[in-house]
């Protein structure tokens, strides 16, 4: 079997894949990382979403081999040093969560934006999550947390 | 007096676990040593099984245990107890024959294409209209209609609407149609189930109904109700066997339900495989399997008939309404119960004859969601009130509020009703939707009907 070496989350990682196992499987049956969920399995609803190297992939449809030698960020890696990211308290307070399935995937898409464009508009909060479904919200909520974690983000840049 | 829950938003208990990826749903929950569960389902839509042969997939490279039919203890479950865990006697396309465990995915599917299956063909039927019809095809040997009693239909019969007519200046009918609709909860039905030893067995679940499943589950197992724990918050659950059988009850982390996960469908099947491989086995449902196979909001056929009078005021109402339940009865019984109960709406109607029929077809069962049928109930009644406005050329606000239950009022169900607010919460409604509601509306109350002493 194959072996790939990467890096997720700050920590490097040697597994040995099969060529056609996807990213989403080594992460969760092998390294046990369980934030990226199965909700499809064929690419449509994002609640695998995952950073490769900073850029949203769904780690469903990637195959685990195509990410040797690089940098995969989770959920589990959000929060630093015990603190959390300002996008899981927005998540929290502006009640962008319910059932929490869709979270971890959802606050991949929200980060990926917020990195390239730390001040969206509401129109193009909704382009960045319209890959991510979410069957609780009625993504209002979700919206209103990437909008009020970009203020939050901005004001700490300023301040 | 500080109130602290009332009037205050509140943070969701679990939302810090969410947002930070701890949360365990089912499918999060690793037990080393688990098999991967894969199911044969039916191609036929309906028929007889003649030949079942698994001995080829049984003797395949990882496949550790394949049940049937035959390995079910008591192979029919439900409220009402009509629906079989491994179908002998084929109703709808999908539905569940053979279920393997084996190592991997790789080598469960590879035994489900190993199985081999012959059915006897017969003629289904899809409409439930046509499936009413003396004559149809039968979905069951009982008959196509789930029997009230002595009755096809439930009933609700509420003074005597005949008279109701009579009395009536205008009747006006209407015809409303719902269609299926499918929950697509995020999280697909997982189950984990585990041998623990001496017979007993966790079941780790996205049940949303953990105590009535944990009753049907010991009934299709023939299992002491202390031997079966099923556990819906994997966090904590791993080790605390206790003898109070309460224990085994969690609230469930869910990952969406919305009804989708009041009934079976992955708890039994990995429950007889656990007990036959004596090993772990988890089923993960395919989201395909999902939107084609599990239980989904089934669809109305909805006629109302009405007697108005001039002024607006609902005299007499007549319902037929007809659930399309799909092959089995799932919660399709209650969902049309509710239906009949609700469809009069909130309104005051002193004579009301309401028939609602649940029908099997040969389709996927159908069962709750959201509501359990009072969402097509109140679909149809509100569009009626629209219907009944237009023609009246009555102001629907006011045709509402002229019709709207008062405190004391009877429900069809004779249920007296008190801390009744609906004309109130119409008002205010109104007032934020903008609109200026004439005096002799904007002053009524529903702590009496005007002009009543
Ligand atoms: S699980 Fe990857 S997109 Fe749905
Ligand atoms: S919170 Fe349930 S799917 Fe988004």
């Amino acid at each position: 079997m194959p072996t790939l070496e990467f890096r997720v989350n700050g920590r490097d990682h040697r597994v040995e894949v099969e060529i056609d196992s996807t990213l989403l499987e080594v992460l969760r049956d092998k390294l046990r990382i369980t934030g990226p969920k199965a909700g499809c399995n064929t690419g449509d609803c994002g609640a695998c979403s995952v950073l490769l190297d900073g850029i949203l992939v769904r780690a469903c449809i990637t195959n685990a081999l195509s990410v040797q030698g690089g940098e995969v960020i989770t959920v589990e890696g959000l929060a630093r040093s015990g603190k959390l990211h300002p996008l899981q308290k927005a998540f929290h307070e502006h009640y962008g969560s319910q059932c929490g399935f869709c979270t971890p995937g959802m606050l991949l898409a929200a980060k990926a934006l917020l990195d390239q464009n730390p001040t969206p508009t509401v129109e193009e909060v909704k382009e960045a999550i319209s890959g991510n479904l979410c069957r609780c919200t009625g993504y209002v909520k979700i919206i209103d947390s990437i909008m009020a974690a970009s203020k939050e983000m901005s004001k700490r840049e300023a301040g | 007096m500080q109130r602290t829950v009332v009037g205050q938003r509140k943070k969701r208990y679990d939302g810090l676990a969410h947002v930070t990826g701890e949360t365990r749903f089912v499918d999060d929950v690793f037990i080393p040593g688990t098999l991967t569960v894969k199911v044969l389902r039916s191609q036929v839509v309906k028929g007889n099984i003649r030949r079942l042969d698994t001995s080829a997939a049984a003797s395949l490279p990882g496949v550790e245990g394949i049940v049937t039919h035959k390995d079910v203890p008591n192979n029919a479950f439900g409220l009402v107890p009509d629906q079989p865990v491994l179908a002998e006697t084929i109703r709808y396309r999908g539905q569940p024959i053979a279920a393997v465990a084996a190592h991997d995915e790789r080598a469960a599917l590879k035994a489900i294409d190993q199985i081999k299956v012959e059915v006897d063909e017969e003629e289904p039927v899809f409409d439930p209209q046509e499936a009413m019809k003396p004559g149809a095809p039968k979905v069951r040997p009982e008959g196509n209609c789930y029997m009230y009693g002595e009755h096809p239909c439930r009933k609700v019969v509420f003074g005597d609407v005949e008279a109701g007519f009579k009395e009536a200046d205008h009747i006006i009918e209407g015809e409303f149609r719902t269609n299926p609709v499918e929950h697509a909860p995020m999280e697909t039905q997982v189950s984990l189930a585990v041998p623990e030893g001496k017979g007993r067995l966790t079941i780790y679940t996205v049940s949303q109904s953990l105590l009535f499943h944990h009753g049907l589950l010991t009934g299709i197992l023939k299992m002491d109700k202390d031997d079966l724990r099923i556990a819906g918050l994997a966090e904590k659950a791993l080790h605390d066997w206790k003898d109070d059988v309460h224990v085994a009850f969690r609230s469930g982390t869910v990952g969406g339900s919305f009804g989708a996960k009041n009934d079976i469908h992955a708890d039994h099947v990995t429950a007889l495989l656990a007990l036959k491989t004596g090993q772990p086995v988890k089923w993960r449902w395919t989201r395909e399997e999902e939107t084609l196979y599990s239980t989904h909001r089934g669809g109305w056929h909805i006629r109302i008939r009405d007697g108005v009078k001039r002024d607006g005021r609902i005299v007499a109402r007549q319902v037929t309404s007809i659930r399309d339940a799909g092959a089995y009865s799932a919660l399709n019984t209650y969902v049309v119960d509710k239906h009949c109960f609700m469809v009069s709406g909130p309104y005051s109607i002193p004579n009301v004859y309401v028939e609602g029929y649940c029908v099997y077809t040969n389709k996927t069962p159908s069962s709750s969601m959201r509501g359990f049928g009072v969402f097509p109930a109140t679909f149809a009644c509100e569009m009626q009130m629209n219907k009944i406005a237009a023609q009246l050329k009555i102001d629907p606000w006011e045709l509402r509020l002229i019709n709207a239950y008062r405190e004391g009022d009877q429900t069809p169900t004779r249920r007296v009703l008190d801390s009744v607010y609906l004309i109130e919460t119409l008002q205010a409604c109104a007032e934020k939707a903008g609109v200026k509601l004439p005096d002799r509306l904007a002053s009524m109350t529903s702590e009496k009907r005007e002009g009543a002493a």
